[in-house]
């Protein structure tokens, strides 16, 4: 009996964004009299990130430090409507409407800038932290707290902005199948190694090495806990999770975290990650939407590589022990397969 | 241990890295309320008085009910209320009716049968979460037990039981005229023929739970101005808001929902089951109502990722190069539709993955079984066939004995090729992620590998669109309109013209072993079909369009 | 049903309530005291997003009753911070982005807190033992571990 190796690869890409499009978000901006901007969502934080990317989007299209921006959601009353957070579509959808909500407020308060300095608005630039001037010539400037002021309280001014991005609706033909479905896609290439006992049937991971392109990565720490965190649950899902484990039967269904099992602490394994971007054409700053597509090499990188360590196929996912054992016996004991 | 670095070197003229904000590792905005344990998540909000709703459920996979009598759960200790059915102002829909796609198709509380284990046909009002567990209990149900059915080959044979009625067939409708999502891309048979490997497999991807750290649930309460607050932890919040309003008869302007800030999600937060019956409840009571699902209902009646089975035929040269693809595939839906309909278009718009194959054909089906509806997760319509894809391609690589990583590389979709869906690929990326792991990995690529691109090579013959494309007829269903959602001509049938059938096109291999310098594309297929109908035009917002 | 009155220290500060019978700790941390930071994920001890300390040693308030904190020290992630001065477990979970939607973190801190008050300098292993009964289903783990390695002090031991 013995412990066998075997490394397996995959690549994938992933569709950004709601397939087919017809999937609306909305954005509003204000500024408060001081200079300091609220972006209205209804857009839903769930642990990817959604209140910080946007925020440093609003900012970065502001031109104001990220500090003197707060997203806000998600309220029905205050919000304005977007479709939800699924689909990979919240940078990507809601990422573009802030854009645009935010364009709007900048050029009002450029108007309000330009007013007080008495230059035509479009000669004025933001220097991203808190101040206006003429290009060229950061003498002339204004703080955007000034201009904030003058336009409440002298101009009359509202610095708001309203922002909705929508791909159109796309139809599907019945016959060909002829769609179009997105407009952008992640993408992901993955060797995963992993050891085989022939005698338990247990695969544990022991190194996981990919790249992965996912347009501008707005904030390279959260693009790292979509990929750290979303290779783990495509670990998790290659090798331990189902709520049915004898599908198509319905028997032995877990009911709790000992029986539905994911990967531990103890069980991870190295990662080590490489991030492409290659800008979308219609992604906010050129970025698409990392959180779904980084679990989905893992799985198949897996099987892969079960099969160069003992030449068991595993078609039939989870990779259970059971499954392993089976596939050995069937195949009298580990064959191993140089692939890579 | 694990490590992480950003490749700026690759498509760096593609971007502008100087910006201020944009780039940068900015710390979170709500990590501060994380660390200190106050961010507001649905259920952090308290409220005097407030009641816990929970459900009675089927314990049958599939079965009529004769009566429910609620008498006795009424009479529990704590009980305020108990609803059923009869209580829901529009008890039947389908999660995607407010886009218009597919019939409603579900009851929020089941009246007449169930078709899963775990249905609910009751929901307990009760002071104290315990309270509405034993009343729950005494929620009396005569059952007609029925035959089920749990796998989706065997749903679909003839005489299987009928696992919801609004699609006998146990088959959604697409179009409103075929009992499948088809992709017809050139002439898979024809191209089968000529190939000198055909490669086989069949895939299985398992159900899967999102598992949130935090369970689904809602908080609904009497507001002023004769209006409900209902806070949830809804991944969608207008998609819930607009299915409460819905299913309870109600201006949407009487609903203020308040959320985002989720305990993950991953999919499984958007079904809308929680926000509609908890608002009932505060209706019906006049109390604040909480409904919310324990662990183990989170885990085996919350909707998970929906099993799939996929078979795949490849017809691959001895060069590596796959020309054509055949797909097959089955979602099990589970008893209803909710998203599972929707995965399928997605799943087929992604075929053949992202490679370049001259010949993709795929029938996929939404096929209803008696077990828990599936709904959205984490790479909803795509993680399951790209783990077939993939393991698919282990295959191909294995049977002409290529590297897989070459096979891969060889096999890419670039910049300004077709794609099965009729349109053209941009912004492609893949080549230069399987270089980057073959460099970390010490896997060493042929000069051809290690030299392609994705912005090099595409287009051309690999940019035009099949000479002649088979289609057919199969699995059409006459007398089912499952709504206009990207349905091709608002909602006429449309047939498509059978153009004169020009010659198949023909495919060698080149010279063996896998040669250096052989182009990674197909042979150039025939001049475009003169007889097709209308010219294409290019639209930045659309792609392709026939005009 | 009988309600009785449980007084007890939660994080340093004299506090009473009244719990029902059969009530457990966590909800009546959450709805009778109002401590809001242990969160309910199983109600079955098996995530660890309700751990709070008892005396110092790490709880699964879930399945501990409620009057089981009668004349104890209870400790809570909404008591980890001094004022506004943070924890050094808060600064580390904060810079090393050991959270995403934030529900498992308070859990996660205080069964760090717990290790590094009777072991102030844990090696990776000994950081993974004390954490295996809290479950994440965002970060994949790893930020948090070097996060409880940073607020350590001292790496690379293990």
């Amino acid at each position: 009996m013995a412990l066998h190796r075997g490394r397996g690869f995959a690549a994938i890409n992933y569709p950004i964004g709601m397939n087919l499009g017809g999937d609306p978000s909305q954005a509003l901006v204000h500024s408060n009299p001081d200079g300091k901007f609220t972006v209205a969502l209804s857009a839903i934080d769930l642990g990817q990130g959604m209140k910080s990317v946007t925020r440093q989007i609003a900012a970065e299209t502001l031109g104001v430090p990220v500090e003197d921006v707060y997203v806000d959601t998600a309220d029905s009353d205050t919000g304005p409507h977007d479709m939800g957070s699924f689909a990979s579509r919240g940078t990507h959808r809601v990422g573009n409407a802030v854009m645009r909500a935010a364009e709007e407020a900048r050029a009002v308060m450029l108007e309000a800038a330009a007013e007080e300095l008495e230059v035509d608005a479009a000669d004025l630039v933001t220097d991203g932290k808190g101040n206006i001037h003429v290009k060229g010539a950061p003498s002339r400037s204004i703080t955007t707290m000034a201009a904030a002021q003058a336009a409440q309280f002298r101009q009359g001014r509202t610095i708001a902005g309203r922002g909705i991005f929508l791909i159109p609706l796309s139809e599907v033909d019945a016959e060909t199948g002829e769609m179009t479905p997105v407009s952008t896609f992640a993408h992901a290439a993955m060797i995963v190694e992993v050891e085989v006992d022939d005698e338990t049937g247990e695969v544990s991971v022991l190194d996981v090495k990919s790249a992965y392109e996912v347009g501008r990565a707005l904030n390279p720490k959260l693009v790292e806990q979509q990929l750290r965190g979303g290779a783990w649950m495509g670990m998790s899902h290659a090798a331990w999770e189902t709520t049915e484990p004898y599908y198509p039967a319905r028997d032995h269904g877990p009911v709790d975290f000992n029986h539905y099992l994911m990967p531990g602490m103890g069980d991870l394994a190295p990662h080590h990650i490489s991030v492409l971007e290659r800008p979308a054409a219609d992604g906010p700053f050129g970025g698409k939407g990392p959180g779904e597509m980084c679990a989905n090499p893992v799985l198949p990188a897996v099987v892969n590589a079960v099969y160069e360590a003992v030449g068991v196929r595993i078609d039939d996912l989870p990779v259970t022990p059971e499954k392993v054992l089976r596939g050995l016996r069937a195949q009298g004991g580990a064959k191993p397969k140089k692939r890579l | 241990m694990s490590m992480i670095e950003f490749r700026k070197e690759f498509f760096r003229d593609e971007r502008d890295d100087n910006l201020n904000e944009i780039g940068k590792p900015t710390r979170r905005q709500d990590i501060l309320g994380h660390v200190t344990g106050r961010s507001p998540f649905y259920d952090d909000h308290l409220f005097e008085g407030l009641l816990h709703i929970r459900c009675a459920r089927s314990p049958h996979h599939h079965a009529r009910i004769r009566r429910i009598d609620v008498s006795e759960a009424e009479r529990s200790e704590g009980v305020v209320r108990v609803l059923t059915g009869k209580d829901v102002p529009r008890n039947l829909n389908t999660l995607l009716s407010l886009l218009d796609f597919g019939l409603d198709d579900e009851p929020l509380l089941a009246e007449t049968k169930c078709a899963y284990k775990g249905e609910p046909v009751a929901a307990v009002i009760a002071t104290s979460e315990a309270a509405a567990r034993a009343a729950v209990k005494k929620v009396r149900v005569d059952w007609d037990v029925l035959p089920h059915v749990l796998d989706v080959e065997e749903a679909i044979r003839p005489g299987a039981p009928t696992v919801c009625e609004v699609y006998p067939g146990n088959k959604f409708v697409y179009h409103g005229k075929y009992d499948h999502q088809k992709l017809r891309y050139g002439d898979v048979e024809a191209a089968f023929r000529q190939a000198d490997h055909i490669v086989e497999g069949r895939y299985q991807m398992s159900p899967i739970e999102q598992a949130p750290m935090e369970t689904c649930g809602a908080i609904a309460a009497p507001e002023v101005n004769d209006r409900y607050v209902c806070y949830t932890g809804t991944q969608a919040l207008f998609f819930s808001l607009g299915t409460a309003a819905k299913v309870l008869s109600m201006p949407s302007s009487r609903l203020h929902f308040v959320g985002g800030t989720v305990g993950g999600g991953f999919g499984g937060k958007v079904d809308s089951i929680h926000e509609p019956i908890a608002i009932l409840g505060a209706m019906l009571t006049g109390k604040p109502c909480k409904f919310a699902w324990d662990r183990e209902e989170e885990m085996q009646v919350g909707a998970p990722r929906g099993a799939e089975r996929w078979y795949l035929k490849d017809g691959v040269m001895k060069d590596g190069r796959i020309i054509a693809r055949q797909f097959t595939g089955y979602f099990d839906s589970g008893a209803y539709t909710r998203l599972s309909s929707y995965a399928i278009i997605k799943g087929v718009g992604h075929l053949p993955g992202p490679y370049t194959i001259p010949n993709v054909s795929a029938n996929v089906y939404c096929v209803y079984t008696n077990r828990t509806p599936a709904t959205a997760m984490r790479g909803f319509g795509i993680t399951g066939v790209d783990f077939a894809i993939e393991a698919h391609m282990d295959k191909g690589a294995e049977a002409v004995g290529m590297n897989p990583i070459e096979f891969r590389i060889l096999n890419a979709y670039r910049d300004g090729d077709m794609k099965a869906h009729r349109r053209e690929a941009k912004n492609c990326a893949l080549v230069e992620c399987c270089q980057v792991v073959a460099e970390k990995a010490g896997v060493r690529l042929s000069g051809e590998a290690a030299a392609a691109a994705s912005t090099k090579g595409g287009g051309g013959e690999r940019g035009r669109l099949p000479a002649h494309t088979v289609t057919d007829q199969d699995g059409r269903v006459e007398g089912i309109d499952t709504g206009g959602y990207a349905r091709k001509g608002g909602g006429a049938s449309v047939s498509v013209p059978t153009p004169p059938r020009p010659a198949a096109p023909q495919y060698q291999s080149a010279p063996t072993p896998a040669p250096q310098q052989a182009a990674p594309t197909p042979a150039p297929p025939p001049a475009p079909d003169a007889a097709r109908k209308g010219a294409l035009r290019f639209s930045s917002l659309s792609g392709f369009r026939r005009r | 049903m009988a309600k009785k009155p449980v007084t007890f220290t939660l994080n340093g500060r004299e506090s009473a309530a009244f719990a029902e019978e059969g009530q457990n700790l966590l909800d009546f941390l959450r709805r009778s005291v109002g401590d809001l930071s242990p969160k309910y994920g199983c109600g079955q001890g098996g995530c660890g997003g309700c751990t709070v300390l008892i005396d110092g040693e790490p709880h699964l308030s879930c399945l501990t009753l409620a009057e089981a904190a009668a004349g104890r020290k209870v400790e809570t992630a909404s008591g980890l911070a001094t004022g506004p001065v943070l924890h050094r477990l808060q600064e580390a979970f904060m810079e090393r982005f050991a959270a995403q939607c934030g529900f498992c973190t308070p859990g996660m801190l205080v069964s760090a807190k717990a290790l590094l008050d009777r072991n102030p300098r844990p090696t990776r292993e000994e950081v993974i033992e004390a954490l295996s009964g809290n479950l994440c289903r965002c970060t994949g783990y790893e930020p948090i571990i070097e996060a409880v390695l940073d607020a350590a002090g001292e790496r690379a031991r293990a």
